[in-house]
């Protein structure tokens, strides 16, 4: 066996020596038959398990690890709290819902259809209170898209903290959403009333304790977004603000508002808690940025990650990463291996979706030294992801929100993966 | 197309030239007027067709050049139409008289909802309070967490002070030296406060938290009254502190030039390694450790989502046969009114309120390393134990039962929440 593979790796190569002694040369020798093919296994000659076992079926146990995590020490209590995607241990772009991020205010709540209301008042013609199944009646639209709260990387502002994709990034997720326009609603109820619509709002309030409520300029809600009510294809689920939620493509996750309750035509933004003591970026010199609503373009490599070492040899390797842009498509991912001095294009897994991830993936070959992995997405404006230190440049440390910079890896030689900084 | 056009035209103009310059030779030879006059003739025709020819020439590309326009432009609006659409479904249609779907929302029940407040003002109700009956409120109702001074109690909010650090490297952003707007204030301690018991608060008793809020912050003095007259005269602090989101003019422009591919740096350091390093799942590699000082900081250790640790507990804690799994489980459902300050279950930790394993028969106050209020310390030092008339007594009316307690909890008004939290919490052992 190669004398770089040694004690972090022990866990992935058990069972897996004989593939593990391959290298760059070619298909590897087995020196003795594997067991796993030359006997009959148990799973081979025993029969499984039937159908309705589990009638609502749950990852394999093998799989059990796949999980939302939580940092206990960011917040005062799981209540009012935030975890995170897996986002290393996953592919493909759709995130199941199961292992979406969660972030509630005042906790998830348990709202049923039959007591759901949607009202849709201020300067409408004709205030409205909708059912359920009132919303069902509406044509709906089906669409991907990315939900990234703002506070993404925020840990990361003055110095590499965590270690794991999961947790400098996998407060993200990416459903494929079924709903109804927000025009659609709000033709229902009559713009007239609100006269000319330029400087008007909407402000979206959700049903539960913290009655969290966003104000969305007008140009915004009567363009793409969705009062949604199914996710990948199934309801949404509890977490996620079971059974409406609000849908703003390629905006701070708080402002989709979950288990929605009240729509109100204004004239003026309502400036709530979370638009302006929350939400808003304290720049270098102390003054904040409000209404930071987009999401700018950002990638990360997803594996290898710390949480996703490298647990082969040296040859063939896929570096796989997920890249967004709160203002279209991905257009192009580069890859670094060497910490920024050499770039390479990536494969893009598929043409981006406007305001939803695309996969992305570099393959190569690992040499077995060590690399500073990095990736930098461009989206169809020519926008660019900044490094940490051109967005510190730009406002300081303090600002919490709207981190984008470009991650490093430090993959060493032994494969293990850290979270680290460069100059 | 228009390519394949000009060809035909061509040949017709050469074909003019030629029966010219024909015309001309035949002319200077000893001829006949009529030979020259047929061929005048012939060339007046041939050319005539020419122009026939030229003219029906420019009219197809004429038209040619109209449908490829016509094309050009359906092309590109397919284009811009599949661009702007992710295309798993068409643009759902609009009926411009409505669907007459839902129904006219009454007037009591936008009054219910329709509660948001205005940075002007508007939408506040009428009332007022004052610094003395706020420190009163605050105390019983928001003190156990934002601390009686609003300083905040372990991870809670921080609700006075920090002014002039918001340069600093680490700012301390409170209502007093962050929040630009004093309606702020109010909604969302109207609509969300207090955490676990939200909008409950009176139109008074809000204004005079709110008071109080300006007065910890030393924005007002003790003698301030808050009311909806002089509520929009009221100047925030940092009110002039935000600016609107500039990155378009700050960063884009900046950072949108073709990125450099090859030697963009001559070297490649690295600054920084993570702090926290155990993260990775147990099943999932061994921890990496390296040279990072992690002594300092909160120690990180990834724990499997919480979801079955009530449920599993309720099970292995084995509750006595007597209790029935209905009630059990509506406990379970009630103790969500005090799961934000008290946990229950293995490994449950004090947090703003004291851990509750083993409550039945604990002695009062006795929880290691929870900073009992004054009462608490008393009744423990009386002997006094948590029986159940005793629960009972104080999760009915906690104020009244033990006066001075920071429990801001206004207490279990029905007799089988009471029977449900008291079976729930004996199932964490007696």
């Amino acid at each position: 066996m190669d004398s770089k593979m040694k004690t972090s790796r022990r866990t992935f190569l058990k069972g897996s020596v004989a593939l593990a002694g391959g290298s760059v040369a070619g298909a590897a020798v087995a020196n003795e038959a594997d067991p796993l093919i030359t006997e009959v296994q148990e799973w081979a000659s025993a029969t499984g398990v039937g159908v309705d076992e589990t009638p609502y079926g749950m990852p394999i146990s093998f799989e059990k690890d796949v999980v939302r995590r939580n940092v206990e020490w960011l917040t005062a209590s799981p209540i009012s709290s935030i975890n995170f995607t897996p986002i290393h241990a996953l592919d493909g772009t759709i995130t199941p819902q199961g292992c979406a991020f969660e972030r509630h205010h005042s906790g998830a709540i348990e709202l049923r259809k039959e007591d759901f209301r949607l009202m849709v008042n201020g300067l409408v013609d004709t205030p409205l209170v909708f059912s359920y199944q009132d919303l069902e009646r509406f044509p709906r639209e089906n669409h991907v898209y990315f939900c990234e709260c703002a506070a993404n990387t925020g840990m990361e502002w003055a110095g590499a903290q965590l270690n794991g994709a999961q947790f400098t990034h996998g407060m993200i997720h990416n459903m494929e959403y079924t709903g109804v326009p927000l025009r659609t609603l709000l033709n229902e109820a009559g713009l007239g009333a609100a006269g000319d619509l330029t400087g008007k709002w909407v402000y979206v309030e959700g049903a539960d304790a913290s009655s969290n409520g966003r104000s969305i300029p007008m140009e915004k809600a009567l363009d793409d977004v969705l009062v949604a009510f199914k996710a990948n294809g199934e309801a949404l689920r509890m977490e996620h603000g079971y059974p409406v939620r609000l849908v703003v493509p390629g905006w701070e996750g708080n402002m989709w508002v979950k288990w929605l309750r009240r729509i109100e035509v204004t004239d003026a933004a309502v400036e709530s808690r979370e638009e302006t003591s929350k939400y808003t970026d304290v720049y270098e010199d102390g003054t904040a940025r409000k209404w930071t609503w987009v999401m700018d373009a950002k990638s990360v490599i997803t594996s290898p990650s710390p949480q996703m070492p490298v647990s082969h040899a040296p040859g063939p390797m896929v570096i796989s990463g997920l890249a967004w842009s709160g203002h279209g498509k991905i257009t192009r991912v580069d890859v670094s291996r060497d910490g920024g001095i050499t770039w390479q294009k990536a494969r893009l897994g598929k043409q981006g979706d406007s305001k939803a991830l695309t996969r992305f993936y570099l393959d190569g070959d690992w040499d077995g030294k060590a690399m500073l992995l990095q990736s930098r997405a461009m989206d169809e404006t020519g926008y660019v992801q900044p490094t940490k230190q051109q967005l510190r440049d730009s406002r300081g440390e303090n600002s919490v929100y709207h981190n984008n910079c470009i991650q490093t890896w430090y993959v060493d030689e032994n494969g293990v993966v850290e979270n680290v900084e460069v100059s | 197309m228009s390519k394949s056009l000009s060809q035909i035209v061509l040949p017709v103009a050469g074909g003019t030239a030629l029966a010219l310059s024909l015309a001309l030779v035949v002319a200077n030879l000893d001829y006949g007027q009529n030979k020259i006059s047929s061929l005048e003739g012939r060339l007046e025709q041939a050319s005539m067709r020419a122009d026939e020819a030229a003219g029906k020439a420019r009219e197809e590309a004429a038209v040619t050049a109209e449908l490829e326009a016509k094309i050009a432009e359906i092309q590109a609006d397919a284009k811009v139409r599949a661009a702007s659409n992710p295309g798993l479904t068409e643009y759902a249609p609009k009926r411009e008289s409505g669907y007459g779907l839902g129904r006219k929302a009454r007037t009591e029940e936008i009054a219910a909802w329709d509660i948001d407040v205005l940075p002007d003002g508007r939408g506040l109700p009428q009332g007022r309070g004052d610094v003395f009956t706020g420190e009163e409120v605050f105390a019983e109702k928001c003190a156990s967490c934002h601390g009686d001074f609003a300083e905040g109690v372990d991870n809670w909010p921080v609700l006075a002070g920090g002014f002039d650090t918001l340069a600093d490297k680490d700012p301390v952003k409170t209502v007093g030296s962050y929040w630009p707007h004093l309606s702020t204030v109010w909604d969302y301690v109207h609509r969300s406060m207090p955490f676990g018991e939200a909008q409950t608060l009176t139109p008074d008793e809000t204004y005079a938290i709110v008071a109080y809020i300006l007065y910890s912050n030393d924005l007002v003095d003790d003698e301030f009254e808050l009311s909806h007259e002089n509520f929009s005269g009221f100047e925030m602090y940092n009110k002039g502190g935000f600016l609107i989101d500039d990155r378009p003019e700050r960063e884009y422009a900046r950072w949108s030039s073709e990125p450099c591919m090859e030697n963009c740096k001559p070297s490649v350091e690295i600054t920084m390694r993570a702090t926290f390093l155990d993260v990775t799942p147990e099943n999932g590699g061994e921890s990496v450790m390296n040279d990072a000082k992690a002594d300092d900081t909160p120690t990180f250790v990834a724990k499997a989502a919480t979801s079955d640790a009530t449920g599993g507990e309720a099970e292995t804690a084995a509750p006595s046969p007597a209790i029935d799994p209905a009630l059990l489980a509506s406990g379970e459902k009630v103790f969500k009114k005090c799961k934000a300050c008290h946990a229950v279950g293995e490994g449950a930790k004090n947090k703003s309120g004291p851990q509750l394993n083993g409550l039945i028969g604990r002695p009062m106050g006795a929880v290691e390393g929870f900073k009992y209020s004054k009462v608490f310390v008393a009744a423990h030092g009386e002997g006094r134990i948590w029986d159940e008339t005793a629960l009972t007594e104080f999760l009915a009316k906690p104020k009244s039962y033990m006066k001075g307690t920071k429990m801001s909890f206004s207490g279990l008004k029905k007799e089988e929440d009471l029977a449900a939290i008291k079976a729930y919490l004996k199932s964490f052992g007696e």
